[in-house]
């Protein structure tokens, strides 16, 4: 890695809200050596700790950034009570090729239109049935440990205006 | 609510792309997303990998940019998933960029020296093996080599998982060493073992797709095995004739594709079983030609007890306890006879099942036109009797002649990306040695002394401590060094407020763990050690379809982070010969006085036979780097000597860099898709048609075993059933998978799913904080009556992924007693409001 992309990353990880820096170490001995837990908090481990509220799903029309183009899109409404079994999917009520003049809902990528040998069908392949196996819906809570992913135009910004590449 | 919010992560982004902008000196031109069409700018590096989680197997197509991954994708050659990802494998690329990587030894100190209730601080790698070395030498000196003991992984890769069974069997001379995967399948592998003689299934995935039906006993495919279950879905919606059963104790998402569903009371599949095997035989559905040829019968030993403590009061009164593994024969007749008091009527009344699904289930079984997948992954393998699940479900498949060819199939799952490839075939198990072979027999002990180049008399003779056993002799300080790898077993574990915390909190012990982020394991340790993960290193996985996968080194571990690798050979560094091994074993190989563990291991003329010349030009590789061979050349050809020629050949390692990987055995180059049929497995002759030859009589094993009661039941105290497992969107103790946004958002806490009807009777409502507690422990959670499983009255589930709520206190430490394994599936516990919810 480049010099200045560590640089790039360390600033972006230390002003990302505040958060912990790496190998947080809280300041008080304790029984788990002062190691904190941010997933768990701050119980001890032999302790039961709080359970947090349950967090509504996020329910919006608004996309989210994808972080590559092959991301399957975060599901930015809830689809609660939503079939999706033998009977029928929901689902594809709105995001079908033929329903989405109506909904303006994305279509579902031509990528579901193809099945195990790469060959498009009619149809919605079946083995893309189940949308919940790669698309998930967002609840309000927010993740206690930041992600230091870096996305490629960010990288390729950062190339353009001079890093080097390897 | 309307409009894009602002959030966190793409705070992040923008805040990223500026700052390399003005790092620059060029003024930020927010709205120019221009394309960057130039080869250099534009191309990413790609490269192929096994997917880091569940046993599937998927291959992965890995993206990397200025040393760092940017994205990942479903491998579209790859048999397995043919492009597809589950969420969690699509979010690979995030998994490692968590921004708490451990990245530095830490030890626990007080006035700089290490203190079992000192705070973690950081240390150098040589400080850190220097406290670590000394710990494991004054085990050894204590208590003989079973005073140390490791505990590893089905995610530790095929080198790390051999190197590690060497440096512990060969170099400490203890069989204390032990995977997660002992908590995950050790019941299939003891079922395996008994049923066919060797382990593994027969079978592969290419049985889906030929398949007229699929029966799922315990295993909630659309949740833990998600791209299988994109096949069984293609299949099933495809082809209209295909039948789906799923079977459970709770309504999973995998009923949503069943034809028949089933939710029965725990532990009586035992029964169900049972009436299929009768339902197959009194409607004269046996294949009495392919019974008479291929199989024997046997009855196993029976009141076998629970794998409890010795003192404890069902441990002592069951009666067949001392050799649960026991059978005898019987005869066809004998058989039918055990069976027959099991009848759909009386599995309708003991199971809760509706008679007529029973009977449409046995059909799909009787019917010698339909060819049948049966899988199974948790729900039989922990369970007090999961052994015998095992057997009982090979039974209905040997009945019928249903296996080992195209279609039909009795399938046992994975939970782990390499608990075949290293957990079973390298034989990381307390009582294994490679390719099926065990430490109690002097045979196989020979052979393993006689690759590895030492001494007769080198590897104990004795099983060592199982993952249950080794948290029992933690807290009874009789393990006094131990090192964790590629786990969380304080998480993991059952009853961990009596016996893992304990165990690794007793004075008398030191606890090592090597880890990537910081775990509730890590903070029970006393000394940390930073570890590389997934493509920061060369790897290799088995899937469970015995398919062998091997992935290059792709990025490079933040900060001082080393491969589990690494660390298990540059520890062996630290022990002089003398220092482990006796005078009377040294006689017998003197030219090995005065070296290190090291040298007699690794550098033993095979494991370094490979020159680091032989490395890839363009990919790094730190261990090979590191010690001056291809290190992971030489451990993969030594370790493959075990099983070429003894059905378990694997093809040479440059191979596997090319393919999307081979289902073992590789003979003459070509993989084997069914194993035991001629014409496909290369191990049967001409003219045999079908052998089991893992018996020497070339017969598999119909076993005759009852229905037994779990160890512990609802009663008026603890009303309610308890079930724990996993959700799609986490990984095991949701380590790697609660510090990706996306995944954690998706599902960030456990919560207790009950039936609404239960928590109507108790005034509890959705939200509500409530205890959930055992005669063990309690923890915290919150009621869930909705979403996506539907519970029965008198059973909760409760997810095991989150750190905050650890729902392994509640638990028993109940196990089969043949496999070891714990049964995560069944206790008994009662509920408590703590707050309403809100």
């Amino acid at each position: 890695m480049s010099r200045l992309l560590r640089s790039l990353l360390r600033v972006a990880l230390a002003s990302s809200l505040g958060l912990a820096a790496p190998v947080a170490m809280s300041q008080s001995a304790g029984p788990d050596g002062g190691l904190s837990l941010p997933l768990r908090g701050p119980t001890p481990v032999a302790d039961p700790a709080p359970a947090p509220r349950i967090q509504p799903i996020r329910n919006t029309a608004a996309r989210e950034t994808r972080n590559y183009p092959e991301q399957p899109p975060v599901i930015p409404h809830t689809i609660e009570g939503y079939q999706i079994d033998l009977n029928g999917n929901k689902c594809l009520s709105c995001h079908a090729r033929s329903r989405i003049r109506e909904s303006q809902a994305p279509m579902i990528s031509i990528t579901h239109f193809m099945d195990r040998e790469g060959q498009f069908l009619a149809t919605v392949s079946p083995r893309r049935f189940f949308c919940t196996e790669c698309h998930v819906s967002q609840t309000d809570a927010k993740p206690p440990v930041a992600n230091s992913f870096i996305d490629i135009d960010s990288l390729i910004t950062h190339l353009k205006a001079g890093g080097s590449a390897k | 609510m309307t409009g894009a919010k602002f959030d966190r992560r793409d705070f992040l982004k923008l805040e990223a792309a500026a700052m390399a902008v003005a790092a620059a000196g060029m003024a930020p031109s927010a709205q120019a997303a221009n394309l960057a069409t130039d080869k250099d700018t534009a191309t990413l590096d790609w490269n192929k990998a096994a997917c880091r989680f569940c046993g599937t197997g998927c291959s992965v197509m890995v993206g990397v940019k200025e040393g760092r991954v940017v994205a990942t994708h479903g491998d579209i050659k790859a048999e397995v998933n043919r492009g597809l990802n589950c969420v969690k494998g699509y979010f690979l690329s995030k998994m490692m960029y968590g921004e708490d990587r451990l990245t530095k030894p830490l030890l626990r100190k007080k006035n700089g020296v290490y203190d079992k209730n000192g705070d973690f601080v950081p240390v150098s790698w040589d400080e850190a093996f220097d406290v670590m070395a000394d710990k494991f030498k004054a085990a050894l000196k204590k208590r003989g080599p079973n005073g140390v003991a490791m505990f590893g992984s089905g995610q530790w890769t095929i080198f790390e998982g051999y190197a590690a069974v060497k440096l512990f069997k060969a170099g400490f001379r203890t069989n204390n060493i032990d995977p997660n995967a002992r908590h995950c399948m050790a019941s299939a592998v003891a079922g395996f073992m008994r049923s066919f003689g060797i382990d593994e299934p027969m079978g592969c995935y290419d049985d889906i797709e030929a398949t007229d039906a699929f029966v799922l006993w315990g295993s909630n495919m659309a949740e833990m095995h998600p791209i299988l279950w994109t096949r069984v879905a293609d299949r099933r919606l495809s082809a209209p004739h295909v039948k789906v059963a799923v079977l459970s104790t709770f309504e999973h998402r995998s009923f949503d594709l069943a034809d028949i569903g089933m939710v029965f009371k725990p532990q009586t599949d035992l029964i169900l079983l049972n009436a299929i095997a009768n339902h197959i035989i009194k409607t004269g559905r046996v294949n009495k030609e392919f019974v008479a040829a291929h199989t024997v019968f046997k009855r196993g030993q029976t009141d076998i007890g629970y794998g409890l403590r010795p003192e404890h009061p069902l441990q002592k009164k069951a009666a067949g306890a001392a050799k649960p593994n026991d059978a005898t024969d019987m005869s066809f007749e004998e058989y039918a006879a055990f069976v027959s008091e099991y009848t759909i009527p009386k599995a309708a009344e003991l199971t809760g099942v509706p008679a007529n699904r029973i009977e449409a289930l046995a059909e799909i079984y009787a019917d010698p036109k339909t060819k049948v997948v049966s899988f199974w992954t948790m729900g039989f393998n922990q369970h007090t009797r999961g052994v015998w699940a095992n057997n009982l479900a090979y039974n209905l498949h040997l009945l019928t002649g249903k296996i080992s060819e195209p279609g039909n199939s009795p399938f046992s799952l994975t939970g782990q990306p390499s608990a075949c490839g290293t957990a079973r075939e390298v034989g990381t198990f307390s009582h294994r040695l490679p390719a099926d072979m065990l430490v109690t027999n002097k045979a196989h002990r020979d052979r393993a002394e006689e690759i590895w180049k030492l001494p007769e008399g080198t590897i104990s003779d004795k099983n060592g401590a199982h993952a249950v056993l080794q948290n029992r002799m933690l807290k009874d300080g009789l393990i006094n060094a131990y090192w964790v790898q590629v786990n969380n077993n304080i998480q993991a574990a059952a009853n961990a407020l009596e016996e893992g915390i304990p165990g690794y909190r007793n004075p008398d012990n030191f606890i090592v763990v090597s880890d990537a982020y910081p775990t509730v394991t890590t903070v029970c340790a006393d000394l940390i050690l930073p570890t590389a993960m997934w493509v920061e290193k060369e790897g290799a996985y088995g899937n469970a379809e015995r398919r062998t996968q091997v992935w290059r080194q792709l990025v490079t571990a933040p900060g001082e982070a080393r491969s589990d690798l690494w660390q298990l050979m540059e520890f062996s560094k630290r022990f002089k010969i003398e220092d482990v091994w006796t005078d009377e074993l040294l006689a017998k190989k003197p030219e090995y006085r005065g070296k290190t563990l090291f040298e007699v291991l690794f550098r033993n003329g095979q494991v370094d036979k490979f020159p680091v010349s032989e490395l890839a030009p363009g990919f790094a590789n730190q261990e090979s780097e590191a010690f001056g061979f291809y290190v992971h050349k030489g451990l993969f050809e030594e370790y493959a000597t075990f099983g070429r020629g003894h059905g378990h050949d694997l093809a040479p390692y440059d191979r596997y860099h090319e393919e999307r990987g081979l289902r073992w055995p590789v003979v003459d180059g070509k993989e084997t898709r069914w194993r035991f049929r001629e014409g496909s497995d290369p191990y049967v002759k001409a003219g045999e048609g079908v052998r089991f030859y893992g018996y020497p009589d070339g017969k598999a094993r119909i076993f005759a075993l009852p229905y037994e009661p779990p160890a512990e039941s609802p009663d008026e105290t603890f009303p309610f059933w308890l079930v724990t497992g996993r959700v799609l969107e986490h990984w095991h103790s949701g380590s790697m998978t609660r510090r990706v946004p996306e995944l954690y958002s998706a599902f960030p806490e456990a919560v207790c799913f009950m039936n609404p009807d239960d928590a109507a009777a108790l005034k509890l409502r959705r939200g509500d904080e409530i205890k959930v507690e055992s005669r063990r422990g309690y923890i915290r959670t919150r009621v869930e009556t909705k979403g996506r499983n539907t519970m029965p009255p008198g059973v909760v589930f409760v997810p095991w992924f989150d750190e905050g709520q650890l729902i392994n206190k509640v638990t028993l430490d109940a196990t089969d007693p043949i496999s070891l394994q714990t049964d995560f599936k069944k206790c008994a516990v009662r509920l408590a409001l703590v707050g309403e919810a809100r």
